[in-house]
């Protein structure tokens, strides 16, 4: 196959090197935000905050695209994020859609099952994309803001060697190929990856759980009729004792992942001599393919104690990291980026107070344990710890081909799910009397069909008062911020999502798309209330 | 609030009994294993309410604290 000898777009260098005249300042620069990392966190916090006007500093210490797939599935949430940031429906186009999963246990299939999405949703529920593609396109969309002027810059090949928060503003110590400079930024935002070297120049905790596991993950390209299905085997005879994954990217690249179990040689287990056998036992010997990628990883589920330190602010993996069953990484990273970007805005622009910053701690803390525990128990059940889980584990698996009860126990991965920020000091409690659980303060925004588009392309950067059935005033001037009125006409889907069985309703919606607070009808010092108490002043 | 029965419940015990030894019968101890465990998933998807699963787990643990 040619495409094997063309260059990859993960070996060009897309931001290459190019000296700043910031290095040639007397005295340090003052950035507004730095961003360590031009990973997908740390591309979509830039973009983020430069759609908002904020001056932003993007260092990595590369200079091209994730080496590799890497994350390859991205779900519903995470796309309705990047289409706010302007680069969600290239995305789409390019990845492949799936709703058919598969689970195998030893030489059977058990059953199938169908994520049938819920319709009235401009995006699918989940992606498969090579991380590679993902970060080009947020790469492309930063060219495209450049060329309009946006204050946004990526700088390649600046690796951060020192890092203090002085109270006042962070000062940054970066080599680069031409020599050392320093730079200062008001905030830092750390989105340098699981073994962040921002934590460690910190001397910050990271503590968790270690899972004693290797897995192979081969991207393999070949023109096999595998239908675009997740498959997973538990036990397979082609990889007795362990579990195997298959799942299709775009350009007939298929990511292939095998449990390997913990005392085994990685150097030796990642050479294709001994990768090309496995892969022939699993796809049958005459199936023809290449090797494109093959990585060995192990996994830990662990969190900083604290996300944000000062002016310093951690997001992604830097902050929190689980195992890759249930995709929960990179897209509960673009809801961390989400969550901070309005937030941040409105402290540099004074209009909320600093600790508005300690909310985005709270409501992403909660996030990050979510995931965790929803990771930690896939991986207790792919990888029973002991007899007698193994026991109970094969049972559900074997109940699982006769009886319908026991699917739900299978446990392969929970696909991620947006986070509801139950308990957040930024809630309103819910005055909806009878309004649908799913719509309650602190839940991100359903979408539904609205005109010839859908709801949440209209939400989203600022705040908004939504109403349906409902008067209230088109804007409404308060706290130094303006609110502007969105009246949904009741389709059945805005019924179902957000009446419930109430009559009417008026809801209050954060830059980030959650619903900050909800009432029956319009009260403007209800809603004036509410709205101090979102942005963290009371 | 559970409804967890500790009295007895089984009619025919004596036979219940029988029945769930002879489901044994002949069975190796990982045979057995499994099968005692497809049985408490079938019995524990059954009876459904998660108070009351909570509530025999722990009986079924014989704690001292429950047992009185």
């Amino acid at each position: 196959m040619n495409q094997i000898s063309d260059k990859k777009i993960f070996e060009v260098p897309l931001y290459a090197y190019e000296r700043s005249p910031d290095q040639d300042a007397p005295a340090p620069v003052r950035r507004k935000v730095v961003v360590i990392g031009a990973g997908p966190i740390g591309l979509g916090a830039a973009i983020d905050l430069a759609q908002q006007g904020v001056e932003v500093v993007v260092l990595d210490d590369n200079d091209k695209v994730s080496f590799g797939s890497r994350a390859i599935c991205f779900a519903k949430r995470p796309l309705e994020i990047l289409d706010r940031l302007g680069c969600g429906h290239e995305m789409v186009a390019k990845g492949v859609e799936w709703q058919l999963g598969k689970v195998f246990f030893d030489e059977r299939q058990v059953y199938e099952f169908n994520l049938l999405p819920e319709k009235g949703h401009e995006f699918p529920a989940f992606i498969n994309l090579q991380q590679y593609y993902f970060e080009e396109y947020l790469v492309n969309r930063v060219r495209a803001m450049q060329a309009q002027g946006a204050p946004i810059e990526i700088r390649g090949r600046n690796k951060v060697l020192r890092v203090t928060d002085t109270g006042d503003h962070v000062s940054l110590l970066i080599d680069t190929p031409e020599g050392e400079y320093k730079l200062e930024a008001d905030w830092l935002i750390a989105c340098d990856g699981a073994a962040s070297p921002t934590r460690a120049m910190m001397g910050l905790d990271f503590v968790g759980r270690v899972f004693e596991d290797n897995f192979l993950i081969a991207d393999v390209i070949m023109e096999a009729d595998f239908p675009t299905e997740r498959w997973f085997w538990f036990d397979p005879p082609f990889n007795r004792g362990q579990s195997a994954l298959l799942h299709k990217q775009p350009d007939g690249v298929w990511r292939i992942d095998l449990q390997l179990g913990w005392d085994i040689d990685k150097e030796e287990e990642k050479k294709p001599e001994n990768v090309i056998p496995r892969l022939k036992a699993m796809l049958g010997e005459d199936v023809r393919f290449e090797l494109e990628w093959v990585s060995i990883y192990t996994f830990q589920c662990r969190r900083m104690e604290k996300f944000r330190h000062g002016r310093v602010i951690f997001a992604g993996d830097s902050a929190h990291q689980v195992s890759p069953f249930g995709a929960r990484g990179a897209n509960s990273g673009l809801q961390d980026t989400d969550n901070l970007g309005w937030k941040l805005k409105l402290v540099m622009d004074g209009i909320a107070p600093e600790s508005l910053l300690d909310s985005y701690d709270v409501e992403r803390v909660h996030g990050a344990d979510e995931n965790i525990l929803n990771s930690s128990r896939s991986t207790d059940f792919i990888t029973p710890k002991s007899e007698m889980s193994r026991v109970l584990r094969d049972a559900v698996l074997d109940l699982s081909e006769h009886y319908a009860f026991a699917r739900p126990l299978v446990n392969s991965g929970r696909l991620s799910v947006p986070c509801t920020y139950d308990g957040s000091p930024l809630n309103t409690p819910d005055a909806l009397p009878g309004g649908p659980a799913r719509s309650r303060p602190g839940s991100p925004c359903a979408d539904a069909p609205m005109g010839d588009g859908y709801l949440l392309p209209h939400l989203g950067d600022r705040f908004t008062l939504l109403t349906i059935g409902a008067e209230a005033p088109e804007r409404v001037e308060a706290e130094g911020l303006s609110v502007h009125r969105l009246a949904l006409d009741t389709t059945p889907e805005v019924r179902e999502r957000y009446l419930g069985d109430a009559a009417s309703a008026v809801y209050l919606i954060r830059p980030d798309q959650h619903v900050a607070a909800r009432w029956p009808a319009y009260d403007a010092a209800a809603v004036e209330t509410a709205l101090k108490r979102a942005i963290g002043k009371e | 609030m559970s409804d967890l029965i500790l009295t007895p419940n089984i009619p025919g015990a004596d036979d219940f009994y029988a029945e769930l030894l002879a489901s044994h019968e002949g069975l190796s101890k990982a045979e057995s294993d499994a099968l005692n465990a497809r049985l408490v998933l079938v019995l524990a998807n059954h009876i459904g309410d998660r108070a009351i699963l909570s509530d025999a787990l722990k009986a079924a643990a014989l704690s001292k604290e429950d047992a009185a």
